[in-house]
């Protein structure tokens, strides 16, 4: 079967690859790129570790067909940080231990990045739906939810 | 095993191509996607159709259209369709509303699927187009024939606007909140004329294979004002015609116990 190929932006880079028809991003990013932050969970949609932002809005890699992100932005964890700087939310979990096993974590950040691009200052009710897609199975999420609001606007996050 | 990516700017094309029963349409990917993952070698080939018509939302009058491309995001942005935001609030976390289409959530098995629960509440017509052309179908019909559905594309949905913020209801029972399969879902849509209740509709997810339609609750509160004895009726015949699972989140037992007692909350307004 003849292959496809692919441009769109990965972390502010243009990349060209070229995909099996089906594949999905998560493997495009992992075997194609060599992008290992978003991970591979359950595949269904259900754990959310796979989590990117495409054009700036969370999306599931593992559940996105790789021809649909043509010319598209894909923003992962592998692109958060700042040189050899932490982003404000890799800090916060850090000091907040918010990463046990560290599986959930890619997508966890993701998904408060996404909350935090678009809400500088949220609830902690805010920041428990903006996670509601992603299990974490270690921390009981307290940790998690108290780092967002840490990362969130210096600190200064509502009640 | 790779699949075949057919993309179509056309909405005819892409219901031929989809006339091949190896072949499925891809809207958000958190059906057909999940199915590849999981090795499902039935699909050869994944259609995609890339009309903006799809994608578009008219609710400015007082008949709403819903292109079934939508995604949930999309309903929770619009101001005019605030009586929706609850249903689809309630399905999956951001990423999945991010990506989740109203014409996806047709086809979603039990325990999803609660998006369509509330359309069924509102009698929503479905517009798919097929081999022969378009056609209208209204949901009921759809949801019972829609696992026959080779070689057509569903490409919009339809329903009135309830005329008051009351008049629609929803309610889901989910274990993990705020994210989670349904135990249950149910939607009621009560029109009101004068004090009484014209054309009933209550509609249940996870009650049976697709969702359904509460008859015998319809008829309790058919002609009626909405008071404790009405509900009390209501909530008694939830369970008629019924014909839930069993699956890890709830018992067929139990959802038959339970479908009146939510009802009776739906009905009276209680949290």
């Amino acid at each position: 079967m003849t292959k496809t190929p692919l441009q769109f932006q990965h972390n502010g880079r243009d990349v060209a690859i070229f995909v099996d028809g089906g594949t999905n991003l998560l493997v495009a990013l992992r075997e194609l790129i060599g992008d290992m932050t978003p991970k591979f969970g359950c595949g269904q949609g259900g754990c959310g570790t796979c989590s990117v932002l495409i054009d700036g809005e969370l999306h599931l890699s593992c559940l996105t067909l790789a021809e649909t992100v043509a010319g598209r932005s894909v923003e992962t964890l592998d692109g958060i940080k700042d040189g050899p700087n932490l982003h404000p939310l890799q800090r916060a979990f850090a000091d907040n231990f918010a990463a046990q096993c560290g599986y959930c974590t890619p997508g966890m950040l993701m998904a408060a990045k996404a909350l935090l691009d678009r809400n500088p200052q949220p609830s902690r009710a805010e920041v428990v739906e903006a996670i509601s897609g992603n299990i974490c199975r270690c921390t009981g999420y307290e940790p998690i939810i108290n780092a967002v609001l840490a990362a969130a606007s210096g600190g200064r996050a509502r009640a | 095993m790779p699949v075949t990516v057919k993309t179509f700017t056309s909405t005819n094309e892409a219901a031929a191509a989809l006339s091949d029963r190896s072949a499925r349409y891809l809207g958000g990917g958190t059906l057909v996607m999940r199915a590849l993952n999981e090795g499902d070698i039935s699909i050869s080939t994944v259609v995609r159709a890339s009309d903006q018509a799809m994608t578009r939302i008219d609710a400015s009058g007082s008949r709403i259209t819903l292109g079934a491309g939508v995604t949930f995001a999309r309903i929770l942005a619009e101001r005019d369709l605030g009586f929706l935001h609850g249903p689809a609030r309630s399905i999956g976390g951001p990423a999945v509303r991010n990506m989740g289409t109203v014409g996806g959530n047709l086809f979603a098995p039990v325990p999803y699927g609660d998006f369509t629960v509330a359309m069924l509440a509102l009698d929503a017509i479905v517009s798919v187009q097929g081999g022969l052309g378009g056609r209208e179908i209204g949901i009921e019909e759809f949801l019972q024939s829609r696992d026959r559905q080779a070689g057509t594309l569903v490409l919009a949905i339809s329903f009135a606007k309830p005329g008051s913020a009351d008049a629609f209801r929803y309610r889901k029972i989910a274990r993990i909140k705020p994210k989670g399969g349904a135990v249950i879902t149910l939607a009621a849509h009560l029109p009101v004329n004068g004090s009484r209740i014209v054309g009933a509709r209550v509609a249940l997810g996870s009650m049976a294979p697709t969702p359904i339609r509460a008859r015998a609750a319809e008829r309790a509160l058919e002609g009626r004002s909405l008071d404790t004895s009405t509900i009390n009726a209501a909530a008694a015949a939830a369970v008629e015609g019924t014909s839930p699972g069993d699956n890890g989140l709830a018992s067929a037992w139990y959802r038959r116990e339970i479908v009146g007692v939510h009802l009776r909350r739906l009905l009276s307004g209680q949290e």
